[in-house]
């Protein structure tokens, strides 16, 4: 398979007075044409960061990618004008949101916001894009298309707008979609329902996905491969069985721990003690050192540096060195 | 949305009833009486007690307050006091030119307000929001009479651009351009103070719009930053400020008392003044009703306005 896009030693940085926010430090990874790609971390890791700054839209004033590139489909995105940004965005890679409640304009009816991103990037006539909106919102499992066509946003329930996100997004064509948790605001039974729907449309239209997420479960129903974030950076990459089988990263291990597993009687689920420490107050070795329970006299001056410890599996701890895991 | 509209009218009876008592009770109270003001103080009391009585002044207020009103309802305004003309050919005589001002200012303020508005928070703390934000609150703060005195000492006395008042040039024919050349500095005026509040009600608006989600998708979409601002943010940052507009609607008329005395504007707002000064009850009445009036109409447009731009209200 061959690469879409690349992401090397990403830096989005926040910048307020007098004090810099390193909220995304140093990101590597790359996605294949068809494959989906997952994004775990807790809040705060910097995964959305990460994934805004691939669409060149990191909230601005203050916000900033101040280091890295993104080549995707062989341009480096960080290279080009806001004016050749405009031709990539909706068109090549699409986005949708967690808030299906908020993420669509109330006051347009959903044909016209799905029709005006035809009408932009596709050059369609106002009738060739009604008929390519009804077309899509077929594929996202509306019956009667052409009458959702004229409602409003408000008409519709959260998962129902999640479709009509996805109609959108997909609108294009584009060679990846960004997914920033596209089920977190559903209800479970609606979530199944939304991953199975981008499962199909990612191989209909031969997209990649990346998916960002904090729920394992979808994971594991969705991707290929999964990269682990904490503290702004990678600290494990794997394909997802593997993840499942034997994570290797002590974030990742706890991550698992935390979710119930049906075969175990326990009588508590495990967890990370503390929180993700704030981009301003990162520990000055491993990111991970204040909540590992492996850390040791190294962890606290030294960061390690992300390696690969196993073919296609990578992992940013000391431990794999010293011989400790496993 | 029909039967809301008339239902809203059928409402308005009650409640323009309501201020004309109100009005009525309050005009009543006021000290003064329509004869001082007349003429000669040669004439004798008992000629003003005749023109008193002739005039039906002399009645118990509420019989005053009722035939008043059972002429009102037949669309009888009454005479004036003073004029001696039927106070619906005086009012009729200067509505269009106090329509003309209001229309003129209010589409003044809307076409400044707005996009300054819009700029000002799409450039939130930038200098230009700083700029625009200290304008507007001066031209809050600035009375209204004061600022058409400096204008008319600036632009008509030292620089002799535009004419001190009225209409149009007295004994000219008509000419549009003659008319513009008159309206431009009482619109202007009478402009300001709305200007700066819709200015800051419209900043306000949008500040809360661009952080919404819907706009993030939009520029997910690939839009220019004007599409995003002006086709996705503007219409449901306007929908607030309809309220206001609705409500600013009436105060036009009492700006307009203030701006057509000062640039001898023969409008509504020039006769309430006048009429108010010489207790010409008939003309006073009517131009009260007519202030309510606006106010009741105001807000019932700002209502329909609202289902109009806002596809989640309906009535």
């Amino acid at each position: 398979m061959s690469t879409l896009l690349q992401v090397k030693n990403l830096k989005t940085h926040f910048f307020s007075k007098n004090k810099v926010l390193p909220v995304v430090d140093g990101v590597d990874f790359e996605v294949k044409k068809g494959e989906t790609l997952a994004i775990v971390g807790e809040s705060g890791s910097g995964k959305s960061i990460t994934s805004l700054s691939i669409m060149g839209l990191v909230p601005k004033p203050g916000g900033k990618t101040v280091d890295g590139e993104i080549i995707f489909d062989g341009t480096d995105l960080l290279q080009l004008s806001e004016n050749e940004m405009f031709k990539v965005r909706g068109n090549e890679i699409a986005m949708i949101f967690q808030e299906p409640m908020t993420s669509l304009n109330p006051v347009l009816t959903i044909g016209e916001q799905i029709t005006e991103v035809l009408i932009y990037h596709k050059k369609m006539s106002k009738k060739e894009a009604r008929q390519k909106a009804v077309e899509l919102l077929k594929i996202v499992g509306f019956a009667r298309a052409e009458e959702i066509l004229d409602d409003y946003p408000h008409r519709l329930s959260g998962g129902m707008r999640q479709r009509v996100m996805i109609a959108m997004a997909m609108s294009c064509d584009p060679k990846l979609l960004i997914a920033d948790e596209p089920t977190t605001a559903l209800d479970v039974t609606v979530q199944a329902q939304i991953l199975e729907l981008m499962k199909e449309l990612s191989e209909k239209f031969d997209s990649s996905i990346i998916l960002i997420t904090h729920d394992l479960g979808v994971v594991a129903e969705l991707a290929d491969r999964v990269i682990v974030m904490y503290g702004g950076q990678v600290v494990e990459e794997t394909g997802i069985v593997e993840l499942f089988d034997n994570p290797l990263h002590p974030y990742s291990k706890g991550l698992l721990g935390s979710v119930p597993k049906l075969d175990e009687e326990k009588e508590r689920l495990s967890s990370i003690g503390g929180n993700v420490p704030s981009p301003d107050n990162f520990p000055k070795g491993c990111r991970f050192v204040t909540r590992c329970e492996h850390a040791m006299e190294k962890c606290l001056t030294e960061q390690p540096e992300l390696k690969e410890i196993y073919p296609g599996r990578k992992s940013r701890c000391f431990l794999h060195d010293e011989g400790g895991n496993e | 949305m029909t039967t809301y509209i008339i239902r809203r009218l059928i409402m308005m009876i009650p409640i323009l009833f309501g201020i004309s008592v109100i009005s009525f009770a309050i005009m009543y109270a006021a000290p003064g009486k329509p004869t001082v003001m007349d003429l000669d103080p040669d004439i004798s009391v008992e000629a003003r007690e005749a023109q008193m009585e002739r005039l039906g002044l002399n009645d118990p207020p509420h019989i005053q307050y009722i035939n008043w009103m059972s002429n009102v309802v037949k669309g009888d305004f009454g005479t004036s006091f003073t004029k001696k003309q039927p106070v619906r050919d005086m009012i009729a005589d200067r509505l269009p030119n106090t329509l003309i001002l209001m229309i003129f200012s209010t589409i003044l303020a809307i076409i400044v307000a707005i996009p300054f508005g819009v700029l000002s928070a799409t450039k939130q703390y930038s200098k230009l929001d700083y700029g625009v934000t200290m304008t507007s609150f001066l031209g809050l703060a600035t009375p209204n009479f004061w600022l058409g005195l400096m204008l008319i000492m600036l632009f008509s006395v030292q620089l002799g651009w535009t004419p001190v008042g009225g209409v149009s040039t007295l004994g000219a024919d008509f000419s549009l351009l003659d008319r513009l050349h008159h309206l431009i500095l009482p619109a202007i005026v009478l402009a300001t103070a709305d200007m700066a509040g819709l200015t800051r009600y419209t900043r306000s608006s949008m500040l809360e719009v661009v952080k919404q989600d819907y706009i993030r998708t939009a520029r997910a979409k690939g839009f220019r930053e004007s599409t995003v601002i002006y086709k996705h943010g503007l219409r449901n940052g306007l929908i607030p400020i309809i309220t206001i507009f609705g409500l600013m609607l009436p105060t036009f008329i009492g700006g307009s008392v203030i701006v057509e005395q000062l640039f001898s504007w023969p409008g509504i707002g020039k006769l309430f003044i006048d009429a108010t000064f010489e207790r010409d009850y008939p003309v006073i009445m009517a131009i009260t009703m007519f202030g309510a009036v606006l106010t009741v109409i105001g807000n019932l447009i700002a209502d329909i306005l609202y289902a109009v731009l806002d596809p989640r209200i309906e009535y």
